[in-house]
């Protein structure tokens, strides 16, 4: 069964369906929806299930020829992408269910831009063809320029221009890297391939390596956002309605960070080793930055846009420290974020639904006339900040550890994420639940409705199993995390080639290096 | 039954999730059955399988359970796996046997609260955070628990939250603590990435093989310290503690004396091998405690408050027992926290039996012959107060008259010297509250005195358990001149402190040590008598001569003020200027500026855009004809 073609495809062809319903039919839109995303959601699970963790070649494979001259339709998952994925079906019901009463205008139109944009971002991560991977990327786009356009705040049409511009500016200067990378390819071999495992074999020169990497890990630093790219993320997040913020900080920021893993980092080896200093002080900068700017916010989803600024620099830091900890530890907390701060974004929502205003000065006691809400918050906060028993531990305890293994100072810089979060993070929620009720209209709010504690129930089960028992998911990934710090750090670079060919290009022929060169390359290692 | 000590802890974890899942469901008297009896399990199995250690002899070295792998990933290697050693069985036995008698006290003193089932919920996560703390095998299970009891406290401090008060101390310990716990972290790291396992039995295994460098350990103790001195209050971090005091009286209790402040002693006396390799560290935690233990004595002279006074003196004693740390005598440093846990809590439940009966009163000034009112309450107090002044038979003057022994024993005579000064202090700021509280004039307002009562069973009989023990705990460590040349207490703890051996005193100058300790308790009780019953008006004129130095111990030295113009300030007011100058400005200047460019460009290239045909067909005409030169030359 062609399972990630069947979870891709099932909610486009139902925003395909949903063209032909006539649009007073308001709650038929929100229940197909959310039953569509839920049905994506269970198939998905079997991926997990039948998911074999012991090869980091990529499972549950589809092929077929599509435009030609390499450009294929070819998906397929690994032990990285495989998580992703998860998060991403997971997070579209809960989002879909957060904004049942909220979306009252073109009801229609939102839940066909909510099913595209699924589309799209399952599509990128179980592309395994670059082209299909371009195309994926850029079509996200469109869904989510029309969920903050139109269903945004009153600054929207700047922060949609903003998002979008930022976003197309990066991915343009990809896609020139791909068309290089692609007549490289075929230079080289006379064969036209676009295929990411096998773009990989390349072997270019140190200088190619680095225009084309600056390309790419700019397309992918706007993504995350890592610092200075990072002023898009504040203005689109507060005029975002509440499920586009929480796609967007739970699932879009996660493909820049996965753009890096799948193709920047294995691509050019070479320029990584180069670059890497340099974007381990952007990375520490974002940390630090990103915290101390979200102590002062006003409002409070710009306060929790600028805390993922701060979470996603250290996800990068460890990204970039290319060991086992740090990678297997910024994947976990790449999904933890996702449900972190996600569920930060659906508390601020159930705030702004009761009394339409983000600034953290309209509220205050809080706590007092919603405490089931409250409970939920206050969760939501403890995972941000990493409190052991809970995800978030897990992802920066491995994150950090993994920087420490890379280099003590990032690690002692990077470390003061776990002092200024809590800072940030409580500090608001003092303000917001706690103290005396200072604004008569928080006396009339009524606690979560049953709809409201069924979106945060999952997410709260979630946490802590994730806190509890990280063996679950951080066994998916073993086999493809060292495969890829394979790739980076013993892959042949073109130095290791410039000895026997001065070609500018090379190719190697074996795809993966085998056990016998791998034992080779350990013995010299020792 | 003793293989099943791992349960220990997870009692109260289970009786947590249940009221936090149903707590406002239940009634009141089951919620307190329920997280009372959930605590007294804990407490019974601890003591079984202190038993059953206790038979299995001195070789012994505890039973240990690994439960699951936890956190497998490349070299970071931590599983779910307790541990119950001798150091384990007493903290175990202080945390949930301590913890019990609050929590039977909290269902009395807490019974008119509106969030009575929060209330437990969270005081049943503390003893279970506190239970994980002092079971972990490992020290990134012990960080677990350690940030758990951070969280407890946040929760609890903070407890009464529509109190802004109350809400930013809760705020304060958990930032404060998580200051300490960076430090903590690195550490475990250092040691992680040095030996591939967090154990702490590799950990010494380690220590013996000679695995560690001396620069190598001192940076780590001291890393670790760093947590210590987050978690155990003292300079500079203690500043959250003073303010604990926002939060119900019995959570200071257990703050205090059963769990939270005693973690950084129980993790420094638990890697004791790490710390004897390090001279230098050892001298730290030495000289920090000494400092703290007179610093925050100093300060409890003045306070009108008195559960201030109390917290001031937790940071004290708390001093004593590093100082006992830093001089090697770890298990005296260890045998302080458990006769500190019985008269400490006793202390606050006092206090909080005096609030109870006086409608939350709390200044000691509007206080005052209250010994008739309050048969029970006054002579428990009172006991704790001769306990942890030193007088001679009482358990505080066992533990502490070990540290001081001990200090001056191994050559630390400044140390000693201002250990000294501490029990002077602490001698006459506890009598003065004595004095102050149940002694003298009447000095309650009106409507308090008309409600003056006794506090209920629940209250008082916990009261009378912990003055016994506040009295008996200190004969099972019994110096060598009065205990038969053995103390217990050290022998039981000997297979988990390696204690250097120090220099044996002479029998003479024990005793010399043991009467200056007693000397100065009793000059401290008749300072206190005399300034505060004798002669009134003494206080009086010292405070009228010199204000300045009244000012400054009565306002804490403006640490708070201090910390918060330095620390808390500077970093939002630069915060906001970068906000405003930089992220606003150069960055999306930047950004807005490119975009205007780009609009000016469009704007003069849109003008070519005429929209006339006669326009389009000129540009047209004028190409064609380039081109054709192009190909004709």
């Amino acid at each position: 069964m062609p399972i990630l073609s069947l979870i891709t495809f099932l909610p486009l062809a139902g925003a395909l369906l949903f063209i032909f319903i006539p649009k007073e039919q308001k709650n038929l839109f929100r229940i197909f929806a959310l039953l569509l995303a839920l049905i994506t959601f269970i198939i998905s699970l079997t991926l997990f299930f039948q998911f074999d963790p012991g090869t980091a070649d990529p499972q549950f494979e589809e092929r077929a020829e599509w435009i030609g001259y390499g450009i294929q339709y070819h998906v397929g998952i690994d032990g990285i992408s495989l998580l992703l994925v998860l998060l991403t079906t997971f997070l579209f019901p809960i989002a879909i269910l957060s904004s049942w009463n909220y979306i009252q205008d073109k009801v229609k139109e939102y839940h066909i831009f909510i099913l595209i944009l699924q589309a799209g971002v399952l599509g990128v991560f179980v592309s395994l063809n670059m082209f299909l991977f371009y195309v994926f990327w850029e079509a996200m786009l469109i869904p989510m320029y029309f969920l903050i356009g139109i269903w945004g705040g009153k600054r929207r049409i700047y922060a949609t221009m903003k998002f979008v511009l930022f976003t197309m500016f990066g991915g343009l200067l990809m896609l020139v890297a791909i068309f290089f990378l692609y007549s490289s390819y075929y230079q080289a071999t006379g064969i036209y391939s676009l295929d990411i495992f096998e773009l990989q074999k390349l072997i270019l020169k140190p200088e190619i390596q680095m225009w084309l990497f600056l390309a790419f890990a700019l397309a992918f630093a706007i993504k995350v956002p890592m610092f200075p790219f990072h002023t898009w993320l504040p203005d689109a997040h507060v005029q975002a309605p509440t499920a586009g913020s929480v796609i967007l900080a739970a699932v879009l920021l996660k493909l820049g960070a996965y753009g890096f893993l799948r193709l920047a980092l294995p691509l050019f080896p070479d320029a990584v080793a180069r670059f890497v200093p340099i974007l381990a002080v952007l990375c520490i900068i974002g940390i630090i930055y990103g915290a101390l700017m979200a102590l002062i916010q006003k409002d409070v989803k710009s306060l929790v846009a600028y805390s993922s600024v701060s979470h996603m620099g250290l996800i990068m830091l460890a990204v970039f420290s290319l060991n086992v900890e740090g990678l297997q530890g910024a994947i976990y907390q790449m999904l933890s974020h996702g449900l972190s701060t996600g569920a930060l974004f659906l508390c601020v929502g159930v705030l702004y639904e009761r009394a339409h205003t983000r600034l953290i000065k309209d509220y205050g006691g809080v706590s007092k006339q919603m405490p089931v809400f409250s409970a939920f918050f206050l969760l939501a906060v403890l995972s941000s900040v990493g409190l052991p028993g809970l995800n978030g531990f897990v992802g920066e305890v491995l994150c950090l550890f993994g920087i420490f293994k890379a280099n003590a100072v990032w690690a002692i810089l990077g470390i003061t994420t776990i002092i200024l979060a809590a800072g940030y993070l409580l500090w608001m929620f003092q303000r917001v639940m706690q103290g005396p009720i200072t604004n008569d209209k928080i006396r009339s709010f009524p606690d979560l409705s049953l709809r409201e504690i069924m979106v945060f129930v999952p997410i709260a089960i979630l946490m802590f199993w994730m806190g509890i028992f990280p063996g679950t998911f951080l066994r998916k990934m073993d086999t493809s995390i060292n495969h890829l710090i394979d790739q980076v750090k013993n892959r042949e670079t073109y130095f290791s080639q410039a000895s026997d060919t001065h070609n500018i290009l090379g190719i190697r022929t074996d795809s993966r290096p085998s056990q016998e060169s791998k034992t080779q390359k350990e013995e010299d290692s020792r | 039954m003793a293989e099943l000590f791992w349960l220990i802890p997870f009692f109260p974890a289970l009786s947590s999730l249940l009221l936090i899942l149903f707590g406002r469901k239940l009634p009141r008297k089951y919620i307190a059955f329920q997280a009372c009896l959930a605590v007294f399990f804990s407490l019974a199995l601890s003591i079984l399988s202190f038993l059953s250690l206790l038979g299995s002899g001195h070789e012994g070295h505890g039973l240990i359970k690994n439960l699951f792998a936890w956190i497998h990933s490349g070299s970071f290697k931590v599983d779910l796996s307790l541990q119950f050693d001798q150091l384990t069985a007493v903290m175990c036995l202080v945390v949930s046997g301590v913890g019990f008698l609050i929590h039977v006290y909290s269902s009395g003193y807490m019974a008119e609260d509106k969030s009575f089932a929060r209330f437990f919920a969270y005081m049943n996560l503390f003893t279970f955070s506190m239970l994980l703390l002092v079971m972990a095998s490992n020290l990134v299970l012990m960080f677990v628990g350690w940030e758990g009891v951070g969280l407890c406290s946040y929760l609890l401090i903070g407890f009464w939250f529509e109190k802004p008060s109350a809400a930013d101390a809760g705020k304060k310990a958990f930032i404060v603590n998580r200051i300490g716990d960076a430090g903590f972290m690195l550490g475990i790291f250092f040691i992680l990435l040095h030996i591939g396992s967090a154990e702490f039995a590799a950990v010494n295994h380690a220590v013996e093989a000679g695995g560690f460098a001396q620069g190598l350990a001192t940076l780590i103790a001291l890393l670790l310290f760093v947590g210590a001195i987050g978690k155990s209050a003292q300079i500079p971090l203690y500043v959250w503690l003073p303010d604990a005091m926002e939060g119900p009286t019995p959570v200071s209790a257990l703050i205090h004396a059963a769990t939270m402040v005693t973690a950084g002693v129980y993790m420094v006396a638990r890697m004791n091998l790490l710390y004897s390799l390090s001279p230098v560290a050892m001298q730290v935690v030495a000289i920090v405690g000494a400092l703290t233990a007179v610093y925050a004595a100093s300060m409890a002279l003045t306070q009108n408050d008195i559960k201030r006074v109390l917290a001031y003196s937790t940071i004290s004693q708390l001093g004593y027992m590093f100082i006992g740390l830093g001089v090697g005598a770890y298990s005296a440093a260890v045998f302080h926290l458990y006769t500190h846990a019985f008269f400490k809590s006793l202390l606050f439940l006092g206090a909080g039996s005096v609030m109870h009966a006086l409608s939350g009163e709390l200044d000691l000034r509007k206080m005052g012959g209250l010994r008739k009112y309050l048969p029970l309450t006054f002579p428990t107090f009172l006991i704790a107060t001769i306990a942890i002044a030193g007088v001679p038979f009482f358990s505080g003057f066992f533990s502490k008259d070990a540290i001081l022994t001990s200090a001056f024993a191994n050559g630390q005579y400044l140390i000693w010297a201002l250990g000294l000064m501490g029990a002077v202090l602490t001698a006459f700021y506890m009598f003065r509250v004595v004095f102050l509280t149940f002694y003298g004039k009447e000095r309650l307002e009106p409507e308090a005195k008309a409600h003056l009562h006794e506090s209920p069973k629940t209250m008082t009989i916990p009261l009378v358990i912990l003055a016994f023990f506040s009295i008996v705990a200190g004969y099972v460590g019994l110096p060598i001149v009065l205990g038969k040349n053995v103390n217990l207490f050290d022998r039981f703890l000997e297979p988990v402190i390696h204690a250097p051996h120090g220099a044996h005193l002479s029998l003479s100058s024990e005793w010399m040590l043991i009467l200056a300790s007693v000397a100065v308790a009793l000059f401290g009780i008749f300072i206190a008598y005399v300034f505060y019953l004798k002669k009134p008006d003494i206080p009086h004129n010292l405070v009228a001569r010199f204000p300045w130095l009244y000012k400054l111990l009565y306002n804490k030295y403006y640490m708070d003020e201090i910390y918060n113009a330095t620390f808390v300030n500077s970093t939002i007011k630069g915060s906001e200027l970068v906000y405003k100058h930089f992220d606003l400005k150069v960055i999306d200047g930047a950004l807005n500026g490119s975009a205007k460019t780009m609009n000016t460009i469009g704007k003069l290239l849109s003008s070519l855009q005429t929209g006339l045909i006669k326009d389009y067909a000129l540009v047209f005409l004028l190409g064609a004809l380039i081109l054709l030169g192009y190909f004709v030359f």
